[in-house]
């Protein structure tokens, strides 16, 4: 007990006092939090539209209206047949085309079934996807008010719904998915450099040869990566909360079960990273290739899991964070508890055992 | 040759090993080496680079098992009792003494620590440490700014700080001017006579002539072993590094 409060406190000191690990620890989840929230944010905004109103008629013109005050929308450019929706795609005027088939309000009243086509610049396939999602809302929405003062009669064309984010805040997105980066890079890529530092400065021999246990090397190591984890992970809620509004709707304290979870996993990660790494650089170039890319592409943080090719998507099913951000989405997002993320938590519950026993096994060979 | 044969392993023997081999692959970097070391000597471990001296020091610390044959380090098997080994000795190498953003309090009770001892001991032996070395003045600083020899000095008293039966030191000289290399064999000698068996591996060939006993290690053999002097003697030379020079050349170089 007393040799690990040792390395404990001697790691402390390393931390504190390197000015680049501190910056890293503190400066980046604060960074990614406001580049995510601010800068680069998936929500839309005052997209401008190409209007082809074949019809120009009453409901149509309400439904222009309707888009434009919503604030996603700018009406751009109006015109008036198929030809020119080229040119205006192509000089980036408009990203969106929304066409009205001609009789759109007769058709409506008589049929009770129009049509409108909504085009979209798909050259940004994401970008695409959600202005569609936002104009499909739009008009949905539009019609259900109609419906309700004409007691159902209309029907409704379009069917998405954007369930438990029904505005697409972005930070609901990135906000489960910056925590698993975070904590991926502080316990995996933090870790496993500083113990490769200590097998490059030559220190880590000098542990071996003492009394002290690789075991307790390890626990010694990995302690101040978990509690400096859990303040980036505390961090990251209340920046989540109090700047962009986004509240914790299930058990905070099954929040952070779960963040130890995979921050422990995380650790195991790292510390079989730093058996097979001789060099800092190695080690760090190992954890971003190896861990961190696959978290951020391969994880449904930013690329959807379910729009990937078939291999890929085998990949990421052997992705720590793709099972994280998904338990932390139903946590955060819709409020579920154990019970709706049990397997989840099982698979997380497994690749830990699994890795931490290689790690101590692979860190006991070294020697 | 046959006198290192059959060495005796007496009460007072620190460290025996025999016929002790170590490969790596088809690279044998020890071949055989058959020595013994006795409480309290300072003994010399001397070869060129990729001799196989380092080899042998991680083998008797416990860091790298041997391939075959037979090696005790204070009493203990290093097959068996790697732990039991660690309890007895105390390492310091060139490459690594101390860490560098720790001040030399901290440093010190680091290790002390590692080492199990109280924190009442770990006070009290740096007190006469700062005593002896008149180094009030340096317990706040960083190790990084504190010159090398300096350093070195606080390192091997870090590692001898819980009196252990013997002390490896890989190199403790290296890159440190000839003033404070003879102070440093000074504390060598001073840490001998309390009864503590010094293990020294050194490319230093003046520095051969302070120790009790001195082997020469080339292409993983021990080629020569005994007292400086008889050595030299034996070969008629004046200094180990002319001995040196003598019986490396009849090996390849």
């Amino acid at each position: 007990m007393k040799t690990y409060l040792s390395l404990v406190k001697k790691e402390f000191h390393h931390i504190l006092r390197d000015k680049r690990t501190m910056l890293i620890l503190f400066g980046i989840p604060v960074a990614l939090m406001l580049l995510f929230g601010f800068v680069i944010t998936n929500e839309i905004k005052t997209i401008g539209i190409a209007v082809l109103d074949q019809s120009n008629d009453y409901t149509t013109n309400q439904i222009v209206d309707r888009l434009e005050s919503s604030c996603y929308f700018v009406v751009k450019q109006r015109i008036s047949n198929y030809g020119q929706l080229e040119s205006v795609f192509k000089s980036g005027a408009a990203k969106l085309a929304i066409v009205f088939e001609q009789q759109f309000d007769y058709n409506l009243q008589r049929n009770r079934k129009a049509n409108v086509q909504i085009i979209a610049d798909a050259s940004d396939a994401n970008f695409a996807n959600l202005s569609v999602s936002y104009a499909t809302a739009v008009i949905r929405g539009y019609i259900n008010d109609k419906n309700v003062q004409k007691s159902g009669m209309l029907q409704i064309v379009p069917e998405v719904r954007m369930a438990y984010n029904p505005e697409l805040k972005g930070v609901y997105f990135f906000v489960p998915g910056i925590m698993a980066l975070i904590l991926m890079l502080i316990s995996a890529l933090m870790t496993s450099v500083s113990i490769v530092r200590e097998k490059e400065y030559g220190s880590m021999d000098v542990l071996l040869v003492s009394p002290v246990r690789p075991v307790e090397i390890l626990l010694g190591k990995v302690t101040p990566y978990i509690l400096l984890s859990f303040i980036n992970a505390f961090v990251i809620v209340v920046l989540g909360w109090s700047v962009f509004g986004l509240p914790v709707a299930g058990s905070l304290f099954l929040l952070f079960f779960e963040c130890f979870l995979f921050i422990s996993l995380a650790l195991s990660l790292g510390i079989l990273i730093s058996t097979i790494a001789d060099s800092q650089m190695v080690a760090m170039f190992v954890s971003a290739v190896g861990l961190m890319l696959p978290t951020i592409l391969l994880s449904g943080f930013i690329f959807p899991i379910e729009n990937m090719p078939l291999i890929l998507q085998w990949f990421c099913n052997i992705m720590p964070p793709k099972y994280f951000i998904i338990i932390l989405k139903h946590i955060m997002l819709m409020g579920n508890g154990l019970k709706e993320v049990w397997k989840e938590t099982l698979i997380l519950l497994s690749m830990n055992l699994f890795f931490i026993l290689l790690a101590i096994k692979k860190f006991k060979i070294r020697r | 040759m046959e006198r290192f044969q059959d060495i005796d392993k007496a009460d007072s023997t620190v460290i025996w090993v025999k016929n002790m081999t170590k490969k790596f692959g088809k690279f044998v970097a020890n071949d055989n080496l058959t020595f013994s070391v006795e409480k309290g000597e300072i003994f010399g471990f001397l070869g060129a680079n990729g001799a196989g001296k380092t080899t042998a020091i991680r083998i008797l610390c416990g860091l790298l098992s041997p391939t075959s044959g037979e090696a005790y380090v204070a009493g203990y098997d290093v097959y068996k009792q790697s732990e039991k080994i660690k309890q007895s000795i105390g390492y310091m190498s060139q490459k690594f003494s101390l860490y560098d953003d720790l001040n030399m309090m901290e440093n010190i009770r680091f290790f002390g620590g590692i080492y199990g001892l109280d924190k009442k001991t770990i006070e009290q032996r740096t007190n006469e440490l700062i005593e002896k070395f008149g180094m009030q003045d340096m317990q706040k600083k960083l190790i990084k700014d504190i010159p090398l020899g300096w350093k070195q000095k606080i390192a091997f008293s870090i590692a001898v700080l819980h009196k252990p039966k013997v002390v490896f030191l890989d190199e403790p000289t290296g890159g440190v001017d000839p003033i404070t290399r003879r102070q440093f064999w000074d504390l060598i000698n001073e840490t001998a006579e309390m009864g503590i068996t010094v293990f020294v591996t050194t490319h230093y060939m003046d520095e051969a002539e302070y120790c009790n006993r001195v082997s020469i290690m080339s292409e993983g053999k021990i080629i020569e072993l005994g007292k400086p002097k008889d050595l030299k003697e034996k070969h008629q030379v004046n200094s180990i590094d002319e001995l040196f020079f003598k019986v490396a050349r009849n090996v390849n170089y």
